[in-house]
């Protein structure tokens, strides 16, 4: 559908063009996508109950199985660990390693991978139905802006959510690492968090917000943009979906490897 | 109900279209499409499937963009306007779909207050309520306020999709293929709603469908499409006197079978 504000009009129109040319297009729409997302974001009127609705439905869709697998990583890091530092005699740093590796890296990254499984294919298929369904063209006719309700809100609620369910998850590993601990060694709750925790450092904290920030950032925005554009039936939403969470996972893995380059700079 | 005459009604354009081409790729759905909507009548657009009815109300709505031509709508250019311009316009025309396109995830009420909440922020929630009850009422179907749409038959469906429409009080109602897929009972009761729709608010309407007894019973005028152009256009019987092969099969089928 080639509506004014619609950025998929490009790639749906330039069907002749080769390969590369198509796959520039693409960039561009996504590049205006993003940009009309910032522009609306920032515009008055704001939808904040809705924002609301999309923080607690994200949190919610995503609660049970982020807490499973937090909490499984936890121990089999822990177990995994354990020998390699007996080797050492160091079984005592295993409190700060599994702190640090659930912060920096375990707890950004297994959020990132859950939620672009759990919530961008949601988003995605949701959007999608809704395009096929012309229930977006009905809100454009009806003279409410669809973009501000369905994409802002959404790609808003994945970027203030995703740091809250990182924490959360990397509190739920290092329970799981505890318990793990716990098994083999007469070590307290309290000293193994205080272990845990004092070999953190403010960059730490710094570096995984700002990841779990970027990653429900780029989930929201793919899944919006997929589902938003998608077309051709049923067919298209289960592609936009599915394509939602593909990239999603894509872009996260790019993302980490660039971000824990970036860091890496002002570690010492 | 008889047909309509064109008699009282005014003579004042609230939609005009001129040269008026749409293509989509190779298919050259609307060819030099001339066509006027005058205040007060409903005018209703005939054709095969696939002839470009709804592309034509979608361009009118700013929906889809003309690739050439003159797309005229209460005095503004849908094709030039910005986009804030286009949202101030769609207040004043009301789009009913063919699906009805309800928010599936809403209550009735809920998809009644969606438009009105975001284009009257001064209403209170007493208003708004009453606003809502009100349209609901006008198209009988109340007791269906907390339901959800897929609760809903396929004619309640239609006329919750056009009391959305009629929330924001429009001066122009679009109806695309408002009795499609409908059993004959429930296609009576729309098009009386549609003639009610016309007399209680004061709208002007273009109303798409193939279905002729429809035709018969709300336009005022009848417009033929056929190979991308209105070939015919008039009152009911003007449009259908003729010997031409394209136009004779769809009063044969309707009405002879």
């Amino acid at each position: 559908m080639e509506s004014k504000e619609n950025p998929s009009v490009l790639t749906e129109e330039v069907k002749g063009p080769g390969l590369l040319a198509r796959m520039f297009l693409s960039l561009y729409d996504v590049y205006k996508f993003i940009a009309r997302f910032f522009r609306e974001a920032f515009l008055p009127p704001y939808e904040w109950k809705e924002i609301w609705r999309q923080c607690y439905d994200i949190g919610y869709r995503s609660a049970l199985l982020i807490s499973t697998t937090g909490f499984i990583t936890g121990i089999v890091f822990t177990k995994q660990s354990r020998p390699s530092l007996a080797e050492f005699g160091a079984t005592s740093w295993l409190p700060s390693l599994v702190g640090i590796a659930l912060l920096r890296t375990l707890a950004p990254l297994l959020t990132g991978l859950i939620a672009a499984g759990k919530v961008g294919s949601s988003i995605g298929a949701e959007l999608g139905s809704m395009k096929v369904t012309e229930q977006i063209d009905a809100m454009e006719v009806s003279a409410t802006n669809p973009f501000k309700f369905l994409v802002t809100t959404r790609v808003l609620a994945a970027t203030i959510t995703m740091p809250i369910l990182m924490f959360y998850t990397a509190m739920i590993g290092m329970l799981g690492g505890l318990m793990n601990v716990a098994m083999f060694e007469d070590t307290s709750a309290k000293a193994f968090f205080t272990a845990s925790l004092e070999q953190i450092t403010f960059l730490d904290y710094t570096a995984s917000t700002v990841k779990a920030i970027l990653f429900g950032f780029t989930i929201g925005v793919v899944g919006c943009y997929k589902g938003y554009n998608s077309s051709k039936g049923t067919e298209g939403v289960g592609k936009a979906a599915n394509e939602a969470v593909v990239v999603s996972m894509f872009l996260i893995f790019i993302e980490e490897v660039i971000s824990v380059q970036f860091f890496s700079l002002f570690r010492t | 109900m008889l047909q309509k005459t064109l008699t009282n009604l005014e003579t004042e354009k609230v939609i005009e279209v001129k040269g008026l081409n749409k293509s989509f790729g190779n298919l050259h759905v609307l060819q030099k499409v001339d066509l006027n909507l005058y205040r007060g009548e409903n005018l209703v657009v005939l054709g095969k499937s696939g002839t470009g009815k709804s592309v034509l109300i979608k361009i009118i709505i700013g929906l889809l963009t003309p690739d050439s031509g003159i797309v005229n709508v209460l005095g503004n250019l849908v094709d030039q306007i910005t986009y804030k311009q286009l949202l101030e316009l769609r207040l004043k025309v009301g789009f009913s779909f063919q699906n009805s396109a309800l928010y599936d995830s809403m209550t009735v009420r809920e998809n009644l207050e969606f438009p009105l909440v975001r284009n009257r922020r001064d209403l209170t929630k007493g208003e708004v309520n009453k606003t809502v009850e009100g349209v609901l009422d006008a198209v009988g179907l109340l007791n269906a306020i907390n339901q959800m749409p897929s609760e809903l038959s396929g004619g309640q469906r239609k006329r919750i999709g056009i009391a959305r429409t009629l929330i924001l009080k429009p001066e122009i109602m679009l109806y695309d293929e408002p009795t499609a897929g409908l059993d004959p009972i429930t296609c009576l009761d729309i098009n009386n709603l549609i003639n009610e729709v016309q007399e209680r608010f004061h709208t002007s309407s273009i109303v798409i469908t193939h279905d002729l007894t429809c035709a018969k019973v709300v336009g005022n005028r009848v417009a033929m499409l056929l190979d991308g152009r209105f070939q015919r256009i008039g009152t009911f019987e003007e449009v259908f006197d003729t010997t031409d092969e394209r136009v004779k099969p769809f009063y044969d089928y309707n009405f002879i079978k």
